[in-house]
C-alpha cells in the first residue's frame, strides 16, 4: 500500500500497537536544555530508576546562558542571576549524575538544541528525535519524526526509550512554483499559517512539497519545520533528497563509509509514496507569497509587507473581533494601517527559526555598507552555535553587523524567549526573526513582529518595515 | 499521579481563544528546577498589576481587580472554563503544574492544543471537550449566576449541569484508564520492557548507526 512520509517513519518505530488507540514508538534521539529537564531527572531518582539507553541523549545549555561574552568568560560561578545559575548548574548536575552527554556552555559546539542537534549530525534523517521543547518540530527538515513533549514525557522517555503516542493523521502542503527575490522559507511559513490558522494543524503530521520546498535549503526547510508547531501540528516533515545527504555528509556524529552507504540507502525511501492518501491536502502558490510581518499576537496574525493592519470590518464574527481589538491594543496599532508604517524601536535576529548561517548571511547583505537607523534603540545578532558564530567570523559578518550598529552576542535562546537579560521593555517593538509574538513572549509588555531576517535587516535600516529592495535602494539593490 | 473519578467545582471563566502557554505561567517562572509552587503565578501577567519575578512575595503584589480569578465569586474555582485551541504554545508542562497548584482539576474548551492536552492528562487534569455552542451556553450561564458549579463524571463521560441535564464528552480510553486509576505511565510501559528489548534488537540490526556512540 502506498504509504506517506509520515507513515512509513512511525511503521519504522512501532513497538506495539495497542487495542485502545495507542501506541508504544520508539525513540532514536532525545535532545535535553536545562528549562524542562530538571523535574524529570528528579523524577527518575526519585522512583529509582535509570536510563534506558544512555547513548541516546544529547544535553546542551540554551535557554537560559547568557549571551553577553564576558558573562560566559566568566563561567557559570560568575552568572549574576542565581536563579538562573541554579537551573544551569542542575543541568550539568544531572548530566554528571546520570551519564548523559553535555555539550558544555562554553563549548564552540554549544548552541541552540535544535541548532546543534542537526549540525553535529546528532538528529539524522529517518529517526525519531523528541526534546523537551515545542519546536522539535526543526529537525522534520531532515526527514525524521521530530516532535516537542512534556517534561513527564522527557522521564518517560529517558527511563524507557519510548513514548506513548497516537498516530497522528497526515496533511499535505504543496508549495508549487518559484519564490520571489527577497521571500524566504519564513514567509512561506507566516504565509501558511496565515490561510490555516495556529490550529489548522492541530492533530496533524505535516508534509511539506513542492517545488518550492525543494528549492529550500536545509536552513531554510528547518526554518519552516520549525513553525509547523505554530500552525498547531506537533511535527512538520520535508522528504529526503540530495540536499538533505549533501547537508549530513561528513557531520560529526553522522555515520561514514559503508556505515553511510546502508543509511542512504534506507534514507533515500524517506518521502511519501505516490497514490499515498493524506487526510488533508492544500496547495499553495509561492510564486504568489510575498515578504510578511506579523501586526498581531498570535503568529496567524500576519500580512504581507506591502499589505495592511486588517480592520473590524474584516472580521467574521464578534470573537474574532474581540480578538482584533484586544491584539491591536497591546500592540499599539490601529486597525488598517499600512504595515510599511510601524516602525520598530528594536530589532533581534536569532532564535533556532532563524539564526543558522544562511540567516546570518541574507541579513547581513542587507546591511552591508548601511546603518542602523537612529530609532532603533537595540539591536542584536545572537548566532545559533558556536559554530555558526565562528563560520560567520571567518566570513565577516560580524563586522558587517557591528558596523552597522548592532550587537554581537554568544548563542543561545535570547531575546526569543527573554529568559536571560535580553528582553524588551514594556512598550517596545521589536522586529523578529523568531517564532512567537505572544503577548510578554520578548519581555513583559514587550510588542513582537515576526519577520524573516532579511525584513528584520530592512527594518533596523529604514526605521520601518519594508522591503528588502526598498532598504537597499540607496546602494543598488542588493548591494 | 492522583487519580479523577469524579469532580464537582465552581467554575471559572477564561474568556478568550488561543490562551498560549506563555500566558498561563510567563518564561521567568520557568527558571524554577520544582514542579510545584508555580499556582500564585499562573497567569501572572493577568492576575497582577506588576512584573512577576521569581521568588518574590506575591501576596504583597498588586491584584488586577478585573481579571476572573481574582473576582470574589471565582474564589474556590477549580474548573476552568475557556474557548478555542486552549494551551498553545512552548511545549511547558510547568503550564500544567500552575493549574494543577492553582486547584484547577479540569478545564472545558471547545479545542485543546495536543501537548498541552498531554500534559494536562500526565497531571490529573481534565480537558473536556465540548461543542462551541454548549460552550458559549456554559459562559452566558457562569455569567448569570453566582456560584456556578459543574460536576465532570470520567466515568460517565459527562458535564453535569446543575439543571440536571448531562452533556456527554469523548476522551481517549488509555488516558481515561489512566486518570480514573491514577496510574504512572512510566510503571505501564516498563511492563512492556521486554518487548521494548526485543524490537531494539532488531531495530538496531537495521539502523546500526543510530546506536553508534555518540562521545563528544
Ligand atoms: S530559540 Fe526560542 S523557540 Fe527556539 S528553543 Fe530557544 S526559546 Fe525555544
Amino acid at each position: 500500500m502506498a504509504k506517506t512520509l509520515y507513515d512509513k517513519l512511525w511503521d519504522a518505530h512501532l513497538v506495539e500497537q495497542r487495542e485502545d488507540g495507542t501506541a508504544l514508538i520508539y525513540i532514536d534521539r532525545h535532545l535535553l536544555h536545562e528549562v524542562t529537564s530538571p523535574q524529570a531527572f528528579e523524577g527518575l531518582a526519585i522512583a529509582e530508576r535509570g536510563l534506558w539507553r544512555r547513548n541516546a541523549n544529547l544535553a546542551v545549555p540554551d535557554h537560559n546562558v547568557s549571551t553577553l561574552k564576558k558573562e560566559r568568560e566568566a563561567g557559570l560561578a560568575a552568572l549574576p542571576d542565581v536563579v538562573s545559575r541554579v537551573q544551569l548548574q542542575t543541568l550539568d548536575d544531572n548530566c554528571e549524575a546520570f551519564d548523559v552527554v553535555e555539550i558544555p556552555l562554553n563549548d564552540v559546539r554549544q548552541g541552540i538544541v535544535h541548532v546543534m542537534g542537526p549540525e553535529q549530525g546528532a538528529v539524522l534523517p529517518g529517526m525519531t528525535v523528541v526534546c523537551g521543547d515545542s519546536h522539535t518540530s526543526t529537525h522534520g527538515a531532515a526527514g525524521a519524526l521530530a516532535h516537542g513533549i512534556g517534561t513527564s514525557e522527557v522521564e518517560h522517555v529517558l527511563a524507557t526509550q519510548c513514548l506513548i503516542q497516537k498516530k497522528m493523521r497526515n496533511f499535505r502542503v504543496e508549495v508549487t512554483g518559484k519564490l520571489g527575490a527577497g521571500v524566504t522559507a519564513k514567509d512561506i511559513a507566516l504565509a501558511i499559517i496565515g490561510q490555516i490558522g495556529t490550529a489548522g494543524g492541530t492533530g496533524f503530521a505535516i508534509e511539506f512539497c513542492g517545488t518550492a520546498i525543494r528549492s529550500l535549503s536545509m536552513e531554510g526547510r528547518m526554518t519552516l519545520c520549525n513553525m509547523a508547531i505554530e500552525a498547531g501540528a506537533r511535527c512538520g516533515l520535508v522528504a529526503v533528497d540530495d540536499v538533505t545527504l549533501d547537508y549530513f555528509r561528513g557531520k560529526p556524529m553522522a555515520p561514514d563509509g559503508a556505515s553511510w552507504d546502508a543509511a542512504e540507502a534506507w534514507w533515500r525511501t524517506l518521502h511519501s509514496d505516490d497514490g499515498a492518501a493524506f487526510d488533508r491536502s492544500i496547495v499553495i502558490d509561492g510564486s504568489a507569497i510575498e515578504p510578511h510581518v506579523t501586526w498581531g499576537t498570535s503568529p496567524e496574525m500576519v500580512a504581507s509587507v506591502y499589505g495592511r493592519v486588517p480592520t473590524m470590518a474584516d472580521m467574521p464574527d464578534e470573537t474574532a473581533r474581540i480578538g482584533l481589538s484586544r491584539a491591536l491594543e497591546y500592540m499599539g496599532l490601529t486597525e488598517g494601517m499600512a504595515i510599511s508604517d510601524i516602525k520598530p524601536d528594536a530589532i533581534f535576529i536569532g532564535s533556532c527559526t532563524n539564526s543558522r548561517i544562511e540567516d546570518l548571511r541574507a541579513a547581513a547583505a542587507v546591511l552591508k555598507g548601511r546603518q542602523v537607523a537612529p530609532t532603533i534603540r537595540k539591536a542584536l545578532v545572537v548566532p545559533g552555535s558556536g559554530l555558526v558564530k565562528a563560520q560567520a567570523e571567518a566570513e565577516g559578518l560580524d563586522r558587517i553587523f557591528i558596523d552597522a550598529g548592532m550587537e554581537w552576542r554568544e548563542p543561545g535562546c535570547s531575546m526569543c524567549l527573554a529568559m536571560n537579560a535580553d528582553r524588551l521593555l514594556p512598550g517596545e517593538r521589536c522586529a523578529s526573526t523568531s517564532n512567537r509574538n505572544f503577548e510578554g513572549r520578548q519581555g513583559s509588555g514587550g510588542r513582537t513582529h515576526l519577520v524573516s531576517p532579511a525584513m528584520a535587516a530592512a527594518a533596523a535600516v529604514t526605521g520601518r518595515f519594508a522591503a528588502v529592495s526598498e532598504a537597499t535602494q540607496d546602494l543598488g539593490a542588493g548591494a | 499521579m492522583k487519580a479523577f473519578i469524579t469532580h464537582q467545582g465552581l467554575v471559572a471563566p477564561m474568556d478568550r481563544a488561543n490562551v498560549d502557554t506563555d500566558l498561563m505561567i510567563p518564561k521567568q517562572f520557568l527558571k524554577s528546577i520544582k514542579r510545584s509552587g508555580f499556582g500564585p503565578n499562573l497567569f501572572d501577567e493577568l492576575r497582577y498589576l506588576d512584573e512577576g519575578i521569581p521568588n518574590a512575595d506575591n501576596s504583597q503584589r498588586p491584584l488586577n481587580p478585573d481579571f476572573p480569578l481574582n473576582m470574589p465569586r471565582y474564589q474556590g474555582a477549580s474548573i476552568l472554563l475557556a474557548r478555542e485551541n486552549f494551551g498553545c504554545g512552548s511545549s511547558r508542562e510547568h503550564a500544567a503544574w500552575a493549574m494543577d497548584d492553582f486547584g484547577f482539576r479540569a478545564v472545558i474548551a471547545p479545542s485543546f492544543a495536543d501537548i498541552f492536552r498531554s500534559n494536562a492528562l500526565k497531571n490529573g487534569i481534565l480537558p473536556v471537550t465540548l461543542s462551541s455552542e454548549q460552550v458559549d451556553e456554559l459562559f452566558e450561564a457562569l455569567y448569570a449566576e453566582a456560584g456556578y458549579s459543574l460536576t465532570v463524571d470520567l466515568q460517565a463521560c459527562t458535564v453535569s449541569l446543575p439543571n440536571d441535564e448531562a452533556w456527554s464528552f469523548e476522551v481517549d480510553p488509555f488516558r481515561r484508564n489512566c486518570l480514573l486509576k491514577g496510574l504512572d505511565d512510566i510503571g505501564i510501559t516498563l511492563e512492556r520492557a521486554d518487548a521494548i528489548k526485543a524490537f531494539e534488537v532488531q531495530h538496531r540490526n537495521r539502523f546500526p548507526w543510530v546506536f553508534e556512540d555518540i562521545a563528544l
